[in-house]
C-alpha cells in the first residue's frame, strides 16, 4: 500500500513536469504580454528591451528550463500584471477558491445523491420527471447565464443577497475565511449554487442510472428474498453498488470545480484562483499561468489517488487483484 | 428481389424486437426522439427552409437590429422571433446556428468517447504500467481547460498548414480541441467500472474457456460499462456546444459573422438587462430542448442496450 | 499550543465580526467600481489611464488638470519659461507627504530620476536629455535641449514621490519585470494628494481615507472621507451591483444598459464625449495584401478603394444601433477637446452607390475579398462595430472575413513589428491631448529606429506630413502651430489615410445622491465628488 502511494507520488512529479512543459509550448499562442505591460506611448526599443529581459524571444525549451530552474530554487517568478511574487499571490487566492469549491461540492453531493436515489427508485413519479428536467436545464444553460439570472433575481430584484465579492472575510493566519461572517456566508450562496449546478445534475443522473441497473440485478432480488427491509436493500446494497462510478466522477468533478471555477468566479467577482487565472490568460501573465496549472495538476493527481484508494474501501472485490493502478 | 425481401425481413425483425417495443412503449422517449429528429432535420435543411441566410452579411440590415418578436407591437411578420444586434433574423440564425452546434457537439463528444472508452477499458483490464501511463496522461490532460488545448491545436495547425486551408479547417480544429480535452472523464469512469467487471464471474468464465483478451474486452466488459458512458456523453453534449462559443470568442472558432447556437447565447448575454431578452432566450431554449431530448434518448438507449436488464 | 493559537485567532475573529455592525457605512463613504484594478500603486509602473487616474487621488504632479482638462497649479504654485529651453517651477511650500515628511525640490529631482530609470513605463514624461536643476529648496529648473512648447502637457500624471520614503523602503527604482522581489511601492503609496492609501487587496478592494493635512483642504469640494474601490470585471455584474445599491458609482456602463440604469429608482447614467477616436486602418504599404484574393497588387494603395470603403459605411446606423446613440461620428482622427481639432472638416457622406462606382473605377466592379482584424474586449462594442462594417461592405460587393480576438492576441498580431493585418479597427487617445501625438504615432511614415509612426499599422506614408510634423514639434507660437496642424490634416484627410469612425461616449453610472464631474479622458476625480445626505 505504502509502495503504491509512493510510486504514485513519483509519477505525480512527472505529471507536473509535463504539464509545465505543455503549458510553455501553448503560451505563445495566447498573445503578447508586452502590449499589456506598457502604455501606448512606450517606445519600440523599450518594448523590445522588456521582451528580451523577460526572455520572450528565447525558444520555448530555454524559457521552460529557466522556469524549472527557478521553481527548483523556490522562485516562481513575478506576475507580469501585478508585480508580485506568484506563489504569494496564489496562496492568497487559494482559500477563496477552496471554500467556494467545498460548499459547491457539498451542495452537489447532498442534493444530487438523494435526488438520484429518489428518481432511481421511483422513475415514473412526476416529481422524478420534474427533477430530471430541471437538472438538465441547469446543464444546458451556460454557467454565465445562470449566474447572471441569479444575480438579477436575488441580488437586484429581491435585494436578498450580495451581487459580487466575498463579503467580510476573517484572516486566521494565512487563511482567509468567509465562513465566520454573515455577509461572508450570504456571499457564498449564489456562487456555490451556480458552480455546483452542473455537478449536481451529473451526480444525480449517474446515481439514478446506476440505481436503476442495480435494482434489477439478481443479488437485489436475493436480498429481498432474504426478507431485508426496503431501506436496507436500497441503502445497504443498492446504493453501495452504485458508488464506483459515482466516486470516480465526483472526484473528477471536485477537481474540475477547483480548477475551472473560472467562469463562476468571474461572474461573481469572486477573488479566487480562477479569477486570477482568467485575468492571467487575458494578460498573458506567463508566471501566473504556469504556476497555476502546475498546482492544478497536483490537485488532480492527489484527487485521483484518493479516488483509487477509495475504490479499495467501497468495493472489496477490487482488493483481490490490487487492480487500482499498481499491483 | 432477394435482397429486398431480406431487407423487409430484417425490418420486420427490428419491429418485433425488444428494442422497438421498449421504444414504442415509452411516450417520453418517442417525444424526445421526435424533437431530436426535427431539430437535426431543420439544421440539415436550414439553407432551404430558413427565411433568411444569416451568414450572408449582405442580407443583413443594421437598421433592423433589435426588432422584437412578431407578437410585440414593434414586431414585424418578416422576423417571427425578432432580430439580434446585427439585424439577423433570429429564427434563421437559430436554424443555421444549430447546424454548426449540433455537428460540432455530436462529433466532438463522439471523439472524446471513442478515445476515452478505448483507453479506459485497456487501462482497467490490462492494468500495471499501461494503466499507470494512460491514467497519468489523463491527469495531464485534465489540468488544461479546453480553451488552452484549443489554442494549442489551433496554433499548431496554423503553423504546419498553408494559410489557404485555414478557414476550411476551423471546424476540424474545434472538434479536435473539444474532443481531445474531453476524453479523460470517459477514460477514468470506464476504467473504474472495468476494474469491477473484470473480476466478476462471467469474465473469469470467459477467460477459463480460453477467449482472447480483446474479445473479452469488446464483447463482455464493454457492454457492461456503457451506462455511465452514456450519461456523461449525453451531458457533455451541452458542454461541447457551449465550449465552441468560448473558442469563437478567443478567435479560434467560427467567426462572429457566422454565429453558432453558443455564440448567439454569448452575444445575447449582453442584452439581458436591456430588455432584448429574445436574443439570448431563444437560443438558450433551443439548446436546452436539444440537450433534454438527447439525454432522454440516452437514458432509454442505456436501458435498452443493457444486457443485465434484458 | 498551536491549537490554542488557532482558537484565539478564531475568537479574535469572532469579536471582530461582532464589532462589524458598529462600523456603519456613513454617507461620506464612496463605494465605486471599475472594470479592472490599478495594476500597481507605483505611479511609474504602467502608463495607463485608469491606473494613473486612480493614483491621482493619492499622488500629485507639479501641475494638475481640472474637470475641464485645463492645466492648474498643483505641487508647483507657479512656473515661467525663463528662456525657450529653460522652465522654472516654484514649488508649493508647507506640503507634506502622507508619512509626514515635507515636500521639497529634492523630491522633484528624485522623481525626475526615478521616472526615467529602468523599469519605468513613463519615460516619455521627461526626455532623457532634459536636465533638472535645483535652484533652491523650493525652485527647480528644467532645461530641455530644444524648445518644447508642450513640456508639461502630460505632467498631470508625472507624480512626485518622496525621496526619503523611497530610500527608506528600497523603492528607489520602479518594479523590475524579472526576478522574485516585490517592490515596496507596488502595494504601498506615499503621496501628497487628497487621499491616503489605507489598505490594498489587489482585485478585491482598495481603501482610501481623506488626508487631513492636504494643502488643498481649505478650498476642496468633496465631502468624501473614505473611498472603497472594488474592481468588477463583468459588465453585467457591475451593473447589477450598482442597481442593487451596493455601489455609489460604477463605470463603464455598457451602452445598452443605460436605459435600465436610468429606469431604476435611485440610479442614473451620466454620459459625455470621450477623447478616444475609433478608426479603421488599411495596409497601404505591402505590394500584395496578406489576406485578400487580389494577387499581385494592393487595392488599398488606390485612394478610390479607400474612399469607397469610407462611403460604404453608414456611421449613423452604427451610432443608432450599435452605440445606442452614445457615439460622436468623427471626420477627424482627434476628438473635440484635443488641441488641433477643427470643425471645418466634415465626414464624406454615406453613399453605397458612389462606393460601388469608385470600386468599379478602381478595377473591382465585383469587389474583392479581404481579411479584417478586430479586438473583441478592448473598445465599446468593438466586435459589433466590426460585424456591422462587414455587413455594410458586403452590400457594395466587398467580402470581409472577420477575425475578432481578445486584445492580447489581437495586438500581438497587428502591432509593430508584425503588422500582420490587411484591415483593422483600433482606437487612440493622444495622451498629451494634442494633435502632434496623433500625427507622430499614427500618420507619420513608420521608422523602427525612432519609433515614429509606430502605431501607423497600415504604414501610410506621406513625407510632406512628416515634414509638417517636424515643424509642429518645435513651433512655440500657438497660432502658427495650429495652422501647421491644419495643413497636416488637409493632407492626411485628403489622402483618406485612415477611416475615422467615431468617439465613443463616456458612460458612468451613479446613485442619485452622488454629484461628480465627468472628465473627457475617462479619469474619475474623487476630489470633485459630493455625496448628498
Amino acid at each position: 500500500m505504502l509502495a503504491f502511494v509512493l510510486r504514485r507520488l513519483v509519477q505525480s512529479l512527472l505529471v507536473m513536469f509535463f504539464v509545465a512543459l505543455l503549458a510553455f509550448s501553448m503560451f505563445r499562442f495566447l498573445g503578447d504580454p508586452i502590449a499589456q505591460m506598457v502604455g501606448q506611448d512606450t517606445s519600440l526599443q523599450e518594448r523590445e528591451r522588456l521582451r528580451v529581459e523577460l526572455g520572450l524571444n528565447d525558444p520555448v525549451p530555454v524559457q521552460f528550463a529557466r522556469y524549472v530552474a527557478g521553481v527548483l530554487k523556490g522562485e516562481f517568478g513575478i506576475s507580469y500584471r501585478i508585480g508580485r511574487p506568484v506563489d504569494e499571490l496564489i496562496a492568497e487566492r487559494l482559500p477563496a477558491t477552496l471554500e467556494l469549491s467545498f460548499v459547491a461540492a457539498l451542495f452537489a453531493l447532498l442534493a444530487g445523491i438523494p435526488m438520484g436515489v429518489y428518481t432511481g427508485l421511483y422513475p415514473d413519479r412526476w416529481l422524478s420527471k420534474v427533477l430530471l428536467s430541471l437538472s438538465l436545464m441547469g446543464i444546458a444553460l451556460p454557467t454565465f447565464l445562470i449566474g447572471i439570472l441569479l444575480i438579477l433575481i436575488f441580488g437586484v430584484n429581491l435585494g436578498l443577497l450580495p451581487t459580487f465579492g466575498r463579503g467580510e472575510v476573517v484572516h486566521i493566519g494565512f487563511w482567509s475565511t468567509g465562513f465566520l461572517t454573515i455577509s461572508g456566508l450570504k456571499s457564498l450562496i449564489m456562487p456555490a449554487i451556480t458552480l455546483g449546478m452542473f455537478q449536481l445534475a451529473l451526480i444525480m443522473r449517474l446515481v439514478r442510472s446506476e440505481m436503476l441497473e442495480v435494482l434489477r440485478t439478481d443479488f437485489i432480488k436475493f436480498a429481498r428474498a432474504r426478507g431485508l427491509s426496503n431501506r436496507a436493500v436500497y441503502f445497504g446494497h443498492a446504493l453501495k453498488n452504485t458508488l464506483v462510478p459515482v466516486i470516480t466522477i465526483t472526484g473528477l468533478q471536485i477537481g474540475s470545480i477547483i480548477a475551472f471555477a473560472i467562469i463562476t468566479e468571474s461572474v461573481f467577482q469572486w477573488p479566487g484562483m480562477g479569477l486570477l487565472f482568467i485575468q492571467a490568460i487575458q494578460f498573458v501573465d506567463i508566471p501566473v499561468m504556469s504556476t497555476y496549472l502546475i498546482l492544478i495538476a497536483f490537485f488532480f493527481v492527489v484527487i485521483n489517488l484518493t479516488v483509487d484508494l477509495l475504490y479499495y474501501a467501497v468495493d472489496p472485490r477490487l482488493r483481490v487483484h490490487g487492480g487500482a493502478g499498481g499491483k | 428481389m432477394l435482397s429486398q425481401s431480406r431487407f423487409a425481413d430484417s425490418l420486420r425483425r427490428f419491429f418485433d424486437s425488444d428494442i422497438w417495443y421498449s421504444f414504442k412503449s415509452s411516450r417520453v422517449t418517442v417525444a424526445a426522439a421526435i424533437v431530436t429528429a426535427v431539430m437535426i432535420l431543420t439544421a440539415i435543411f436550414s439553407p432551404w427552409i430558413a427565411p433568411q441566410n444569416p451568414f450572408d452579411p449582405a442580407s443583413l440590415d443594421l437598421m433592423d437590429a433589435f426588432t422584437p418578436p412578431v407578437w410585440y407591437e414593434d414586431g414585424v411578420p418578416k422576423y417571427l422571433l425578432g432580430t439580434d444586434d446585427q439585424g439577423r433574423d433570429m429564427l434563421s440564425a437559430l436554424m443555421y446556428g444549430a447546424r454548426i452546434s449540433i455537428f460540432v457537439g455530436f462529433v466532438a463528444v463522439l471523439v472524446s468517447m471513442l478515445i476515452g472508452v478505448t483507453l479506459g477499458v485497456i487501462a482497467g483490464y490490462v492494468g500495471g504500467a499501461v494503466d499507470a501511463l494512460i491514467m497519468r496522461i489523463a491527469d495531464i490532460q485534465f489540468t488544461f481547460p479546453a480553451i488552452l488545448v484549443a489554442l494549442l491545436v489551433d496554433g499548431i495547425m496554423r503553423g504546419i498548414l498553408p494559410k489557404e486551408v485555414h478557414d476550411d479547417l476551423v471546424l476540424v480544429v474545434i472538434i479536435l480541441a473539444l474532443g481531445v480535452s474531453g476524453w479523460p472523464q470517459f477514460a477514468r469512469t470506464v476504467r473504474g467500472s472495468t476494474l469491477v467487471e473484470k473480476n466478476k464471474e462471467y469474465v473469469l468464465a470467459a477467460r477459463v474457456i480460453g477467449l482472447k483478451r480483446s474479445t473479452i474486452m469488446l464483447s463482455h466488459v464493454l457492454p457492461n460499462v456503457l451506462g455511465p458512458v452514456l450519461v456523461i456523453g449525453t451531458i457533455n453534449l451541452a458542454i461541447a456546444i457551449l465550449g465552441e462559443a468560448t473558442l469563437s470568442f478567443l478567435g479560434v472558432g467560427v467567426p462572429p459573422t457566422e454565429p453558432s447556437l453558443g455564440t448567439l447565447i454569448r452575444i445575447g448575454n449582453d442584452f439581458l438587462f436591456s430588455g432584448e431578452w429574445w436574443i439570448v432566450i431563444f437560443p438558450g431554449l433551443t439548446l436546452a430542448l436539444l440537450v433534454l431530448s438527447v439525454n432522454l434518448l440516452g437514458d432509454w438507449l442505456r436501458d435498452a442496450l443493457n444486457p443485465k436488464l434484458r | 499550543m498551536r491549537l490554542t493559537k488557532l482558537f484565539m485567532a478564531g475568537a479574535a475573529a469572532l469579536t471582530l465580526f461582532a464589532a462589524q455592525p458598529a462600523v456603519t457605512v456613513n454617507a461620506e463613504t464612496l463605494r465605486f467600481a471599475f472594470q479592472g484594478d490599478a495594476n500597481s500603486m507605483d505611479p511609474y509602473n504602467l502608463n495607463e489611464t485608469f491606473t494613473l487616474g486612480f493614483l491621482g487621488n493619492i499622488y500629485e504632479g507639479l501641475i494638475r488638470r481640472n474637470a475641464n482638462l485645463e492645466i492648474e497649479p498643483a505641487l508647483a504654485e507657479s512656473w515661467e519659461i525663463v528662456e525657450p529651453t529653460r522652465w522654472r517651477f516654484h514649488l508649493r511650500k508647507g506640503v507634506k507627504f502622507h508619512d509626514g515628511t515635507p515636500f521639497t525640490a529634492d523630491d522633484v529631482l528624485f522623481s525626475a530620476d526615478r521616472v526615467r530609470a529602468d523599469g519605468s513605463d513613463l519615460k516619455t514624461r521627461l526626455s532623457a536629455d532634459t536636465k533638472v536643476v535645483k535652484v533652491d529648496d523650493y525652485t527647480v529648473d528644467f532645461i530641455t535641449p530644444k524648445p518644447n512648447p508642450i513640456l508639461i502637457a502630460e505632467w498631470e500624471t508625472f507624480y512626485i514621490m518622496s525621496k526619503k520614503w523611497a530610500e527608506k523602503y528600497g523603492a528607489v527604482k520602479p518594479q523590475q519585470a524579472t526576478g522574485n522581489e516585490e517592490n515596496y511601492a507596488t502595494r504601498h503609496a506615499n503621496g501628497t494628494g487628497p487621499f491616503k492609501l489605507v489598505s490594498r487587496e489587489i482585485d478585491v478592494k482598495t481603501v482610501l481615507e481623506a488626508n487631513p493635512d492636504w494643502w488643498g483642504n481649505a478650498t476642496k469640494k468633496t465631502n468624501v472621507t473614505r473611498v472603497e474601490f472594488q474592481p468588477i470585471s463583468q459588465d453585467a455584474t457591475r451593473v447589477a451591483a450598482l442597481l442593487s445599491g451596493e455601489l455609489d458609482m460604477a463605470y463603464p456602463i455598457p451602452v445598452q444598459d443605460q436605459k435600465r440604469v436610468n429606469a431604476n429608482p435611485g440610479t442614473k447614467v451620466i454620459v459625455g464625449p470621450e477623447l478616444r477616436t475609433i478608426f479603421l486602418g488599411m495596409d497601404e504599404y505591402r505590394d500584395e495584401l496578406l489576406y485578400s484574393n487580389v494577387k499581385g497588387k494592393n487595392p488599398f494603395k488606390d485612394k478610390r478603394v479607400r474612399q469607397a470603403f469610407y462611403q460604404a459605411i453608414n456611421i449613423e446606423a452604427i451610432k443608432k444601433k450599435v452605440m445606442r446613440g452614445l457615439s460622436n461620428p468623427s471626420a477627424m482622427m482627434v476628438a473635440p477637446g484635443i488641441n488641433g481639432w477643427s470643425d471645418k472638416y466634415k465626414r464624406l457622406p454615406y453613399d453605397p452607390k458612389k462606393a460601388k462606382a469608385l470600386l468599379a473605377e478602381a478595377g473591382y466592379p465585383n469587389g474583392f475579398e479581404v481579411g479584417m482584424d478586430c479586438p473583441n474586449d478592448r473598445y465599446v462594442n468593438d466586435e459589433a462595430i466590426c460585424q456591422a462594417v462587414v455587413s455594410m461592405l458586403a452590400k457594395v460587393g466587398v467580402k470581409v472575413n472577420l477575425l475578432a480576438q481578445p486584445k492580447a492576441k489581437y495586438f500581438k498580431k497587428v502591432l509593430a513589428p508584425n503588422f500582420d493585418t490587411s484591415f483593422y479597427l483600433i482606437g487612440w487617445t493622444p495622451s498629451s491631448l494634442d494633435a502632434l501625438n496623433v500625427l507622430y504615432n499614427l500618420l507619420n511614415c513608420y521608422d523602427p529606429k525612432t519609433g515614429r509612426g509606430k502605431f501607423n499599422l497600415g504604414r501610410y506614408c506621406n513625407p510632406e506630413v512628416d515634414k509638417l510634423t517636424d515643424q509642429i514639434l518645435v513651433e512655440t507660437d500657438q497660432e502658427k502651430r495650429n495652422a501647421l496642424i491644419n495643413k497636416a490634416w488637409d493632407l492626411t484627410l485628403g489622402d483618406i489615410a485612415t477611416l475615422p469612425l467615431h468617439q465613443q461616449a463616456l458612460s458612468w453610472g451613479v446613485r442619485d445622491n452622488v454629484s461628480l464631474k465627468q472628465r473627457a479622458d475617462n479619469v474619475f476625480l474623487i476630489r470633485e465628488v459630493v455625496i448628498k445626505k
